[in-house]
Formats: structure tokens, C-alpha cells, sequence
């Protein structure tokens, strides 16, 4: 059933905040330190532990995916319920900030290729 | 009367709205753009756009949009983001190997230090808004989750939101016109890439208009990178910005 995932989902969500805010709260930070990214990694984990485990999910699974479809819908609504008013003053931030940290992305792909060619030929070849 | 009706289901009425925008934006992309820019970057744009119409709280300010701040609330969006960690597979993490690891982690780390450093020299120095900007500069996602974990103002996660579109935009354009000389021709290049830009929408985009079958490649590295920086830019990075701003 669709409900099995969703609440799978919803412990793993509530699970990582519960961390990440207990964590914030014993170095002495108000807030929620890496919290989504704990909750995905359990999210991760006890996926593929059930499928390590042969434990069909399938029919469950249905109730994450649609979630997982619905991000982009909900970070459009988020982006069209921020003060952008208020924004507009620092707008070529983003502008300069999007641009350079891309450019400095392209640059380092041919670096980095190199390092690992070898290292990756022997995982493809495999 | 029909006030009240949407008044009473605003949530509803906004998966509607969002619905309506997302069509567009895919429209426009697919037969105006030819895909160049992927639909997702358009949506958020015409959202960062609506959002002009209302105040503080963006289009939630106006009549009848009440429930689009429910919908893009931080509930809803960290929700649907963990989520999408079900895409995630463990064992294609060793297929991505070393070189795809080190090109993640230097990928988050160099966008987030450029963009913290940036943010600074324009002029922001409290230690909340430069880890969310810096967050931001990873993709757009990871902007907006740190910034409402460690309680940034509205602006500046939209300014996080935007700087993460930018990069979509310019990867989207730009990949397919620097890619010979950056010798990105090969699975192996793919996958660095996919690390080190990140943002899964502009490196499937760029890598489809330079070849298609390098975007499996990309999209295998790029996957990792939201929820890495959802665990790093919040903890790690920002204690380091901590030890240098307020």
C-alpha cells in the first residue's frame, strides 16, 4: 500500500531532523544541522537493506515516488512565495555568483578527469 | 462566493496554479527552447517572477494564493526532497568510483567556498546568509534547505533559489559549446562532471545537447550531489563559516 512508503518516508524525514536538531542543539546552534541529508541517507539505507533483503516493496515504493516526483512542483511554488521584492537588491549576486562558480566547474572537469582516468577505466572495464 | 470556496481550499488551489505554470514552462521549453533550457529552470523563473506581485510572503501576499506558501512551505519541500533519495542506489555508488566521489566532494566545496565568497565581498557577512548563499551555489535546492534549517530570511533563500537557477541556465547553454575543450567526450569526463556541477536538471540538459549518451553518465554522479550538500553546507561548512563570522 501507498500509505507503507509514505510513512517509511515520514519516519526516515522526522528520524534525520530529530538528529540534525539535537546535533545543532549539543554544539550549542539553534537550528537544524544537515537534518534532510541524515533522513536521505536512512532513506538509502533501509532501501537497500529491504532489497538486499529480497523483501518486495514494489507496491509500497509508489507512495515515495510520487513524493519524489512532486519536488520540483513544490520548490516552484516555494520560489513564487519568497520576498523576491527584497531580493532584488542583491539580484547580481546570484547572477555573478550562478555564472562564476560554473565557469570554475567547467575548468576543473579536464583536472579532474585526469586524476581519475585510470582509476575509472578499471571500474568500467569491470 | 468563489472567494471563499478557494479561500477555504487554498492548498488545493495551488497544486492546481503550480500545475498550470509547469505546463507552460515545459511547453515553452520543449517547442520554443528545443530543450536547451530545461523546463524546471523556466517554472522556477515565472515563479521567481509571480513572486514580484506580492510582499513578503511573494504571490502567497495576494488573494487567493494563500496556499501557495503551504505547498512551498519547508515541510512539504524537505519532505519531497528526502523523497527523492529513493532514486538513490548503494551499489551505483561503486560504479561511480573514486573519480566520481573526489569530483563530488570538490564540486560542493568549490561552489559553496565561491559562493560564500562572493556573497562577502557584496557586502553580506553574518554567518547564516553566507552559508545559504553558499549553499544556494551548489543548486537550488540545497540553497533553500540550509537556509530554512539554520532560520535565513525569506530574501536571501530567494536569493539562494536564484543563484542555483543561474547555474542550471548557464550549464544548460554552455556545456555544449565548451565541451570539446574540456574534453568532455567520454563516460568518465561525464561523471566528473555530473560531480562537480551537481545540479541534476542543468548537467541532464547540457549533456543531452552535447550527447545524449553521456547523460546517464552525468545524471549517475549528479544524483549524489543534493543530498550530499544537504548534509554538508548545514553541519560541516557551516561551523567552518562560523569560525570566521558571526
Amino acid at each position: 500500500m501507498n500509505i507503507y512508503g509514505v510513512s517509511l518516508l515520514a519516519f526516515c524525514f522526522l528520524f534525520g531532523k530529530i538528529i540534525g536538531t539535537y546535533l545543532g542543539s549539543l554544539i550549542g546552534l539553534s537550528g537544524d544541522v544537515g537534518g534532510v541529508g541524515f533522513s536521505m541517507f536512512f532513506l538509502v539505507f533501509i532501501n537497500s537493506y529491504l532489497k538486499k533483503k529480497n523483501i518486495n516493496i514494489s507496491k509500497s515504493e509508489n507512495g515515495i515516488l510520487f513524493w519524489s516526483t512532486m519536488y520540483i512542483p513544490i520548490v516552484v511554488a516555494m520560489s513564487a512565495s519568497q520576498n523576491v521584492k527584497a531580493a532584488m537588491l542583491g539580484g547580481w549576486l546570484a547572477v555573478i555568483a550562478g555564472v562564476l562558480v560554473t565557469i570554475v566547474a567547467f575548468i576543473l572537469v579536464p583536472l579532474i578527469s585526469r586524476i581519475s582516468k585510470e582509476d575509472l577505466s578499471k571500474n568500467i572495464s569491470k | 462566493m468563489i472567494e471563499k470556496i478557494i479561500d477555504a481550499n487554498g492548498l488545493v488551489f495551488a497544486f492546481f496554479v503550480v500545475g498550470i505554470i509547469m505546463y507552460l514552462s515545459y511547453l515553452f521549453s520543449n517547442k520554443i527552447l528545443n530543450n536547451k533550457i530545461p523546463g524546471a529552470a523556466i517554472a522556477i523563473i515565472i515563479a521567481l517572477g509571480l513572486a514580484f506581485l506580492g510582499d513578503e510572503k511573494g504571490v502567497a501576499n495576494l488573494p487567493y494564493m494563500g496556499g501557495m506558501a503551504i505547498l512551498g512551505g519547508s515541510m512539504l519541500r524537505d519532505f519531497s526532497v528526502v523523497a527523492t533519495a529513493m532514486g538513490v542506489d548503494i551499489v551505483k555508488i561503486k560504479n561511480a568510483g573514486v573519480s566520481g566521489i573526489i569530483s563530488l566532494l570538490i564540486g560542493i566545496t568549490f561552489s559553496f567556498t565561491l559562493g560564500v565568497l562572493i556573497a562577502f565581498f557584496m557586502g553580506y557577512s553574518d554567518s547564516v546568509s553566507l552559508t545559504t548563499i553558499g549553499a544556494g551555489a551548489c543548486t537550488y535546492i540545497v540553497g533553500p534547505v540550509t537556509g530554512s534549517a539554520l532560520g535565513a530570511s525569506s530574501e536571501i533563500i530567494a536569493l539562494s533559489v536564484a543563484t542555483g537557477v543561474v547555474k542550471v541556465i548557464v550549464t544548460s547553454i554552455c556545456t555544449p559549446l565548451v565541451a570539446g575543450k574540456i574534453g568532455l567526450n567520454n563516460p568518465n569526463s561525464a561523471m566528473v562532471f555530473g560531480g562537480l556541477i551537481g545540479t541534476t536538471s542543468g548537467v541532464a540538459a547540457g549533456l543531452a545537447a552535447t550527447d545524449e549518451k553521456l547523460v546517464p553518465y552525468g545524471a549517475l554522479t549528479a544524483t549524489f550531489y543534493t543530498g550530499l550538500g544537504c548534509l554538508l553546507c548545514p553541519s560541516i561548512f557551516y561551523f567552518i563559516i562560523l569560525a570566521f563570522f558571526k
